[in-house]
């Protein structure tokens, strides 16, 4: 494979040999209709989604479902300063709703964010996006963050640069944005009632004063719109983000989501609510509890008809680096990064990247075999099977060595990707922790079957009991392939009544933001 | 009398620092610190503290009762 040739740029565990799972597995096509959907081929836009914005958001790792197993993104923590308060942040720790780092994690400037963001491009040639996410609000920290962009435009022009905000400052600076050619923007969004408003923002601070209750819940929704909409008319990709905190705001979110969608967001991402009184939040301290994993996606398919869903984000902290679901931000601390030696090589990225669609293209026209003799099994069963990968888009991890899985829901129209669960390292230095085991079970307990590269004897037996069913046969296929055969399997054994076919129960969100250990 | 912040319950987030009117506040040592000669309590730019209303920390931002109210 060409792989060979660029594989010095690259991590070994980077090989590109079977990078993509099938282009047809972006968001909007695998997840507005499962992927049996035809006409989604690997150049064109999903039927919801316009081609120009298709085109814009397609190697985002945020946004394409597909394309983060083979593009990363980094953020810089330079906005350490806010201009409102959520009940589930404290500003001192990191934050695990929003994606940020608390305020007390190293904190760059301008030039130090450029400097990062340049050393990491040079290392990890699929980095293709630069965000930056906080601490704070990048827009309550206007010179910062612009300041940062300009820097990174003008050595990198060919990073993408995209932002997070609340949106309070946001039609100040849409001008702003559109002049640095930021095309992706992302709104946190909780709420367009201004009675769940007061319940989720204790204050705001606006033109020189501080309002609560409804009347700080009537500004910033009001800016909120008003910002995405000014977006929307200057062709700037705009995301929301929401929180889903249970009986507050996760009903209404079916609301938000028709009043997002109207003014022309093009993807929408209901996050769970993560708490815990350790947080220091005030969601924490009084109790509130996060979704659990059926409550969300119920949300999310509730929300699907309507608009693109995300359903892969993993709100990670604002200071990671790497592919999604991995953390690199270790290798590139400020002390590293101002002794490295830096050689920004376009080229060779180019090259690199054009390796990667190459063989997108090429596993996307793969995908039609894998749903042949599907279609006129006619079964109405669905299965929820969890896959313990660490990337390309195969069943590549050991159950003990996967810090997440990766869930797929199974059925006649084919298997579509609807999420994923955190769950503490069971294997911790070699030898299996028999705590963190009902942890996982718990997090795992909707699905039939986990599939694995390898699994030992012993948690082995423990999910039988729990009736999922371990599979290691299928160790370094393709997920989607894997996924499909283990269906036609199951389809099989229950059409012959070697197995019964149960409903599954609910499964547990891990509480705690995601930093890959 | 102006105002001081708690050093131990700052954050460092410097909201505060670019809301004063009167460039008062600065980074020092890990935490922002407010000059008591620079502060007016934003008495003629504002209605309220800058600092105590954009601060995200309650009661960080306080009146300093030990030094004398500024003279114009
Ligand atoms: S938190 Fe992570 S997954 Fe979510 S939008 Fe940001 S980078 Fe993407
Ligand atoms: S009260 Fe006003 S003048 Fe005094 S430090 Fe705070 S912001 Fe500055
Ligand atoms: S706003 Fe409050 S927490 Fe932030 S730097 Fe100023 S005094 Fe410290």
């Amino acid at each position: 494979m060409e792989s060979k040739d660029i594989s010095d740029t690259a991590r070994p565990q980077d090989s590109l040999e079977g990078v993509a799972v099938a282009v047809s597995e972006h968001k909007g096509c695998g997840a507005s209709g499962g992927s049996g959907k035809a006409g989604c081929g690997s150049s064109m836009a999903p039927e919801d989604m316009a081609q120009g914005v298709w085109e814009k958001v397609k190697n985002h790792p945020c946004y394409s479902e597909e394309a983060h197993h083979h593009y990363a993104r980094m953020h810089v923590a330079v906005a350490p300063a806010c201009n409102i308060q959520c009940n589930y942040c404290n500003r001192k720790y990191d934050c695990a709703n929003e994606s940020r780092p608390g305020v007390v994690s190293e904190r760059l400037t301008p030039e130090q964010a450029a400097r990062k963001t340049l050393a990491v491009a040079s290392a990890i040639p699929q980095m293709t996006v630069l965000g930056i996410a906080g601490p704070g609000d990048p827009l309550a920290n206007p010179e910062k963050t612009f300041k940062t962009f300009e820097l990174i435009a003008r050595e990198a022009p060919d990073i993408k640069l995209c932002l997070s905000t609340n949106g309070l400052a946001l039609p100040d600076y849409v001008d702003r944005i559109k002049d640095l050619n930021v095309d992706h923007v992302t709104i946190t969004i909780n709420m367009v009632d201004l009675e769940v408003g007061a319940r989720i923002y204790p204050w705001i601070y606006y033109r020189h004063k501080r309002y609560t209750g409804r009347e700080a819940a009537q500004i910033l929704h009001e800016r909120q719109m008003q910002g995405l909409e000014m977006l929307t008319e200057r062709g700037i990709l705009c995301k929301v983000n929401s929180v889903m905190i249970p009986g507050i705001n996760d009903q209404h979110l079916v609301d938000v989501n028709k009043a997002v969608k109207s003014r022309g967001a093009f993807l929408h991402n209901i996050m769970p609510l993560i708490s815990a009184p350790e947080h220091g939040t005030v969601f924490g301290l009084n109790g509130q509890r996060g979704p659990t994993a059926q409550e969300l996606k119920a949300l999310q398919d509730r929300c699907e008809g309507q608009m693109n869903m995300m359903r892969h984000c993993r709100q990670c902290r604002a200071d990671a680096v790497g592919l999604l679901g991995e953390d690199r931000s270790a290798e590139f601390t400020t002390e590293k990064v101002m002794e490295m030696a830096l050689s920004y090589d376009g080229a060779a990225r180019r090259a690199y990247q054009a390796t990667v669609e190459d063989q997108r293209q090429e596993k996307a026209a793969a995908k039609g075999a894998w749903l042949e003799g599907l279609r006129e099994r006619q079964s109405d069963i669905a299965i929820l099977v969890a896959v313990a990968t660490k990337g390309e888009g195969r069943v590549n991890e050991h159950f003990g060595h996967a810090k997440e899985f990766q869930i797929y829901e199974a059925g006649a129209g084919g298997a579509k990707f609807v999420g994923h669960r955190r769950v503490d390292l069971y294997c911790q230095g070699g030898y299996g922790e028999e705590d963190a085991l009902p942890t996982i079970i718990r997090a795992l307990n909707d699905c039939t079957a986990v599939l694995v590269a390898k699994i030992g004897g012993c948690p082995r037996a423990s999910l039988k009991e729990a009736g999922i069913e371990p599979v290691d046969s299928c160790a370094h296929e393709f997920i989607d392939a894997a996924v499909l055969a283990y269906y036609k399997g199951y389809v099989d054994r229950v059409e012959k009544g070697e197995i019964t076919h149960a409903l599954k129960g609910d499964a547990a969100i891990r509480q705690g933001a995601y930093v890959a250990a | 009398m102006p105002y001081k912040i708690i050093g131990s319950q700052c954050t460092a987030c410097s909201a505060c620092e670019p809301e004063c009117p009167n460039n008062a506040i600065r980074e020092k040592d890990g935490t922002y610190i407010i000059k008591p000669e620079k502060c007016t309590e934003c008495i003629g730019y504002f209605d309220d503290p800058q600092c105590v209303a954009v601060c995200p920390v309650e009661n960080t931002c306080v009146i300093d009762t030990s030094v004398a109210r500024y003279q114009a």
